[in-house]
C-alpha cells in the first residue's frame, strides 16, 4: 500500500492501553481516508451520549497527507458534537497529518476517559500518555509556548473547553482552529488537554512522476484563478478578501440576520486590515497558497478569518477592527469557535434590544471562556439553548442547533439549501455553493434561483466530501477539481481511479453522516432554516432584497432528498444504503 | 432549467459550433432542447455519472472535418498544445463507439470525448453546476482541435513534409476560415469619464469581438482605465454577455471586490500602469495562435517548453510574441506581457491569444485585434502556398 500507512492508532484512556488498527484495503478504497474513514469508526457508535466514555474521538488524515500533491496537508477531527447532537467534523489545517502520517498512522482513534487530564505524545512509533494536570485551565498559547518546536505538531484544547463551552475548538499548531461542533469539548469530556505529534519518516508514492505532472495541472490551474492567486485574492489577502464582496452583494448579516447590509462594512474588509496590522502570510504544511495571515508585530497572532471578521463586526453592530482581532485572538487562546461565539452574542444582544457590545464585548467572551459568570456559562450553551432560555427560540440563527456562518441565505438559495442539508448544522463548508453563486467558480449560477440547486448542492456535498478525505483543503476546487485530483490520488495509491469514482465514494461518505444522524432522530424537521429568512427582507436595493420563498425552498429540499436517495422526511432507504455498500 | 439547456443549445448555433446539438440538464428530472434517437443512450450516461447538464453536438464545419481528420488514426486520445487544452482539457479522448460504456468510460476522467465512427462526428461534454461548462468544453475542442490542425499543417511544411490529404482538407475547408475582409464596426467613442459609460462601451465592444470570431465561449476579457478605476470584466464571463459581469476595481487597491475580476487583472494593471492606454481587449483569434506556435528552431533547448520559456524576441511583423500561462504564478504572463505591449498596438501570448490595446476607447484595440487576426490568416496561407 502506497500513500496510506496501513496503520490506525487506537487509544483507551480507561485503561491506557493502546494498539495498532489494520483496516481492510477495501475500507480504504471505500472511505479513502480522513472524514470518510473517521465516519466508517463513528458511524456504529454514534448513538452514544456525545460524552459516553466509549464515544471515539477520530483524528483521521488522508492519502495524499505529506506528499507532493498541492494543499493537502489537512486532517479531520470527528465525533458526536456536544452542540448539536449530530455527527460532526472538522478539516484543519497546519502541520498535524503531515507529523501524523510521517510517524507512520493514518489516524488516531481515542476512547475512554482519562483519570487526570493528560497529554498525548505521538513520536514516530512511540506513543506515551502524560500527566497535563499542570496545564489544565491554561490558555492555548500557554500550550504551544511550551510544548510546540519546529520540528513537531501540537493541538490543545483550551479553557473553553475544559469549563464545558458547547462550542469549544481545538487549536492546532498555533494559528489553525478546527472549529466548529465543539469539537474541543470532546477533547475535554475525555481529560485531553493536548496532542503533541513527531513524525520523521517518508510516505510512500507510488509513481512520483506521475503526482509531479498532477502537481503541475493542479498548480497551473491554482496561478489561473483570481480568487486564489489574483490581485484580491486569498494568497495575499486571506479569506478576508470575501469581505468587500459579500458587502457589495448585500449578503453581509447584520445585527443578527435582521439586515444585510453593515454600513460600516467598506472601511472593513482586508485592505484595512492589511494597511493597520501589516501581516504576514502562513500557511498549512505542503501549500502553497499560504492563505492564512499572522500579525506583523513580534507576539504573531492569527488574523481573523472571513467569517470572524463579519461576524464580529457587522452581526453584532461593532465597528472597530482592532476589537475583532483581539476578540479573534482572545476566542483562539481560550479554544471557541469564533463564528458560534459571535452568533450567540448577536442573539444576546437583539434580546437586550440592541445595545451596543463593543465596550464589553472582550469581557463577555472571556466569561464564556472561563465559565466566570452565570450569563458567561449560559452563553457558552450556544445560541439556541441561550434563546430557549430567555423564551425567544425564534432569536436563534441556527440550524440543527449550530450557529450559522456569514453569508445571508436570502442572498444565495443554493446556501440556503446547503446550510439546510448540512450534516452537522449551520454550516456553508459542506456544498460551498458561494463558490460558483458568488465566486464564479466553475461557472457562475443565478444565485436568486432554486432552479437546479438540489442537484448542484448534491454534487457539491459529495465532492467536499471527498476532498475532506483526501485529505486537502476546499480553496485549492475553486480552480482545480475532482478530474486533476484523481490523478494525483492515482500517482499516489497505485489505483486508477477517475474523477467519478471520488465523486462515488463522496456520495458513499456523505450518505454514511445521514445514517448516522438519522440514527439520532434527525429529519427534515431539522433540515430546515430560522423562520426569520422566509419572513424578513434582506437590505438590497429597494425594497430590499425579498424572504426566501418558503414553497420554492421546501420544493427544492423535496428534490433533494429524491436525488440524495432520501425517503420524503429525509432518512436513509434500505435500498440507496445497500447500493452504496454501507449496509 | 430548461431555460439554461435551450440557452446553450442557442449559443452552440450562434457560435458555429454545430447546426442541432443536443443539450441536457438534470435537477430532480432530465430535460432536453429537443428530442433525439440518441437521448435514451444519453440519459443512461447522466445516470452514471455525478453531472447537472450533458451536451452531445454534431460539430459543424470545419470542425467536423477537422476532427475526422485528426482521429483517422484511431488515436487514444488528441493532445493539442494550446493553452486552454493544457489548462484546462489535459487532453481529448477519443472512441469510435457511439455507447454508452464507451462514453461513460472517457467522461469518468476527463470533461469531454470525441465519437468518431463510420457515420458521424460527435463532442460530448458535460457540466456539474450549470451546461454552460458543457459548452465551454464543447467551444474549447473545436477551437483547439481547430488550432491543432493548422500548427501541424504549419510544421510539416516548413519541414518539407507536407501530407496531402491534409492540404487536400485545408484547400476544403479554407473558404470556410478566410470570410471577406469586414471592417471593424464603430464602436461608442471615448474618452469614457464614468463608470457607467466605460461598462456600456465594454459591453458594446465585448459583443463585437465574439461577432467577429475573435474570441470563443467564455474566453477572453477586456477592461478599460477611468482615473483611479479599472473596469474589467469578470472571471468566467462571457464577452458577449458582459452586463452586470463587470467589476470596478480601484487602483489604489482599496477595496478587494476585484475577487471575482479576471485572472489576467494583474497583467491589465501592469500596463495601465506603464503606458498611457485607456482601454484594453484580449481575445483568442484562431490564426494568431496557429502562428505563434510555429516556432522553427527544431534545435532549440526550450523545445516543448515554449508556454513558459522563450529566450529568442519573437515577432510577426510588428508584433511580438511571449511565453506566459494564465494568471499571476512564476510563469503567468503578468509578467511577459506588458513589457512587450508597450508602444505597441498588440502582444502575442505563445499558444493563448492576443492583446491589443487603445488611447481612447475601444475602438482602436478591436481594430487591432481584426487586423493582426487578418494578417496571421494572410501570412499563415501564403506560407502555406496552396491556390484557392
Ligand atoms: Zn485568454
Amino acid at each position: 500500500m502506497t500513500g496510506w500507512c496501513g496503520k490506525i492508532l487506537r487509544i483507551d484512556l480507561d485503561s491506557s492501553a493502546t494498539d495498532i488498527l489494520r483496516p481492510d484495503p477495501v475500507r480504504y478504497e471505500k472511505f479513502i481516508g480522513g472524514k470518510g474513514l473517521a465516519g466508517s469508526f463513528l458511524r456504529d457508535r454514534i448513538t452514544l451520549a456525545w460524552d459516553d466514555p466509549a464515544a471515539p474521538l477520530l483524528i483521521m488524515t488522508g492519502p495524499l497527507v505529506g506528499t507532493a500533491a498541492p494543499t493537502s496537508g489537512r486532517t479531520t477531527i470527528m465525533s458526536r458534537s456536544p452542540l448539536t447532537g449530530t455527527v460532526t467534523d472538522c478539516s484543519v489545517g497546519g502541520r498535524l497529518g503531515f507529523h501524523l502520517k510521517r510517524a507512520g498512522w493514518d489516524g488516531v482513534l481515542i476512547t475512554g476517559r482519562a483519570a487526570n487530564p493528560c497529554g498525548i505524545v505521538i513520536d514516530n512509533e512511540t506513543i506515551k500518555l502524560v500527566d497535563a494536570v499542570e496545564l489544565w485551565g491554561a490558555d492555548t498559547a500557554t500550550v504551544f509556548q511550551r510544548l510546540q518546536k519546529r520540528d513537531n505538531s501540537v493541538a490543545t484544547i483550551g479553557p473553553a473547553a475544559e469549563n464545558g463551552v458547547s462550542y469549544a475548538s481545538l487549536m492546532v499548531d498555533r494559528h489553525h482552529a478546527a472549529g466548529r461542533g465543539g469539537i474541543g469539548r470532546c477533547f475535554g469530556a475525555k481529560n485531553i488537554k493536548y496532542l503533541v505529534v513527531r513524525g520523521s519518516g517518508r510516505v510512500s508514492v507510488h509513481d512520483k512522476a506521475e503526482l509531479t505532472a498532477a502537481r503541475e495541472e493542479i498548480l497551473r490551474l491554482a496561478a489561473a484563478s483570481p480568487v486564489l492567486m489574483g490581485e484580491h485574492g486569498i494568497a495575499r489577502f486571506g479569506t478576508g478578501a470575501l469581505y468587500d464582496l459579500m458587502d457589495a452583494r448585500r449578503m453581509m448579516p447584520t445585527d443578527n440576520f435582521r439586515r444585510t447590509r453593515f454600513a460600516a462594512a467598506p472601511g472593513l474588509g482586508a485592505v484595512a486590515y492589511a494597511k493597520r496590522f501589516q501581516p504576514k502570510q502562513h500557511g498549512c504544511m505542503g501549500c502553497h497558497i499560504r492563505c492564512k495571515k499572522v500579525t506583523g508585530h513580534k507576539n504573531r497572532t492569527a488574523m481573523p478569518e472571513f467569517e470572524t471578521m463579519s461576524h464580529f463586526t457587522a452581526l453584532i453592530g461593532n465597528t472597530d477592527p482592532d476589537l475583532v482581532v483581539r476578540a479573534n485572538d482572545l476566542c483562539n487562546r481560550l479554544g471557541m469557535d469564533t463564528i458560534s461565539a459571535a452568533a450567540t452574542l448577536a442573539c444576546y444582544r437583539e434580546l437586550e434590544g440592541e445595545i451596543d457590545l463593543a465596550p464589553s464585548l472582550l469581557a463577555l467572551l472571556e466569561q464564556i471562556g472561563t465559565g466566570s459568570t452565570r450569563l458567561g456559562r449560559e452563553l457558552g450553551e450556544g445560541a439556541r439553548a441561550f434563546a430557549r432560555k430567555q423564551g425567544r427560540p425564534e432569536l436563534s440563527m441556527d440550524v440543527k442547533g449550530q450557529e450559522l456562518p456569514a453569508y445571508d441565505p436570502r442572498g444565495a438559495y443554493g446556501m440556503s439549501l446547503a446550510y439546510a442539508t448540512s450534516t452537522r448544522g449551520g454550516c456553508h463548508l459542506r456544498a460551498y455553493p458561494i463558490s460558483h453563486e458568488i465566486l464564479r467558480k466553475p461557472v457562475a449560477t443565478d444565485r436568486f434561483t432554486f432552479s437546479g440547486k438540489a442537484r448542484i448542492i448534491k454534487i457539491s456535498e459529495d465532492l467536499n466530501a471527498v476532498v475532506d478525505s483526501l485529505t486537502a483543503c476546499k480553496f485549492i476546487f475553486f480552480a482545480a477539481g475532482p478530474e486533476e485530483y484523481a490523478r494525483a490520488f492515482s500517482a499516489v495509491t497505485g489505483m486508477t481511479i477517475t474523477a467519478q469514482d471520488l465523486l462515488e465514494a463522496g456520495e458513499r461518505i456523505y450518505y454514511q453522516e445521514r445514517l448516522m444522524n438519522a440514527a439520532n432522530g434527525f429529519d427534515d424537521r431539522d433540515d430546515d432554516l430560522p423562520a426569520r429568512f422566509f419572513k424578513e427582507p434582506g437590505s438590497g436595493s429597494a425594497p430590499g432584497t425579498p424572504p426566501v420563498d418558503r414553497a420554492a425552498f421546501l420544493e427544492a429540499r423535496r428534490k433533494y432528498y429524491r436525488i440524495r436517495g432520501l425517503d420524503a422526511q429525509g432518512r436513509p432507504t434500505p435500498e440507496k444504503t445497500r447500493q452504496l455498500g454501507l449496509a | 432549467m430548461k431555460n439554461l439547456v435551450d440557452k446553450f443549445a442557442r449559443k452552440i448555433v450562434q457560435a458555429g459550433l454545430a447546426d442541432n446539438p443536443l443539450v441536457c440538464g438534470l435537477d430532480d428530472e432530465l430535460v432536453w432542447n429537443r428530442s433525439d434517437p440518441a437521448a435514451p443512450m444519453l440519459a443512461q450516461v447522466v445516470a452514471n455519472m455525478r453531472i447537472n447538464s450533458l451536451i452531445c453536438a454534431e460539430p459543424a464545419e470545419p470542425y467536423r472535418s477537422i476532427l475526422r481528420f485528426l482521429c483517422r488514426n484511431r488515436p487514444a486520445t488528441i493532445n493539442p498544445q494550446d493553452c486552454e487544452t493544457r489548462t484546462f482539457l489535459h487532453d481529448l479522448p477519443v472512441t469510435d463507439v457511439f455507447s454508452a460504456d464507451a462514453v461513460l468510460s472517457r467522461l469518468r476522467y476527463r470533461k469531454s470525448v470525441i465519437i468518431c465512427d463510420e457515420d458521424k462526428v460527435r463532442v460530448i461534454s458535460f457540466g456539474t453546476v450549470s451546461p454552460e461548462q458543457a459548452f465551454v468544453t464543447l467551444s474549447s475542442v473545436c477551437f483547439s482541435t481547430f488550432v491543432l490542425f493548422f500548427s501541424r499543417l504549419l510544421e510539416q511544411k516548413r519541414a518539407g513534409s507536407l501530407d496531402d490529404h491534409a492540404l487536400n482538407l485545408c484547400e476544403r475547408i479554407r473558404p470556410l476560415v478566410t470570410p471577406p475582409a469586414r471592417k471593424p464596426p464603430r464602436l461608442a467613442t471615448g474618452p469614457f469619464s464614468s463608470i457607467r459609460d466605460a461598462a456600456a462601451a465594454m459591453v458594446e465592444a465585448g459583443r463585437q469581438t465574439v461577432n467577429l470570431g475573435l474570441v470563443d465561449s467564455y474566453f477572453g476579457n477586456i477592461s478599460c482605465r477611468l482615473e483611479d478605476t479599472i473596469c474589467i470584466s469578470q472571471t468566467g464571463s462571457s464577452l458577449d454577455e458582459l452586463a452586470r459581469c463587470i467589476d470596478p476595481c480601484p487602483l489604489d487597491g482599496s477595496s478587494c471586490t476585484g475577487i471575482t475580476a479576471s485572472s489576467e487583472l494583474t497583467a491589465h494593471n501592469e500596463i495601465y500602469l506603464s503606458s498611457t492606454c485607456r482601454t484594453i481587449v484580449h481575445g483568442h483569434p484562431k490564426f494568431v495562435v496557429i502562428l505563434s506556435m510555429a516556432c522553427d528552431r527544431m534545435n532549440c533547448p526550450n523545445r516543448g517548453q515554449c508556454h513558459v520559456r522563450c529566450d529568442r524576441a519573437r515577432f510577426i511583423e510588428d508584433i511580438p510574441i511571449v511565453p506566459g500561462e494564465v494568471g499571476t504564478g512564476p510563469t503567468g504572463l503578468c509578467h511577459t506581457l506588458p513589457p512587450a505591449i508597450r508602444d505597441r498596438r498588440g502582444a502575442i501570448v505563445w499558444g493563448h491569444g492576443l492583446f491589443t490595446t487603445g488611447k481612447i476607447d475601444f475602438n482602436e484595440p478591436l481594430a487591432g485585434l481584426l487586423a493582426i487576426e487578418q494578417m496571421c490568416r494572410r501570412i499563415f496561407f501564403e506560407e502555406i502556398g496552396a491556390t484557392g
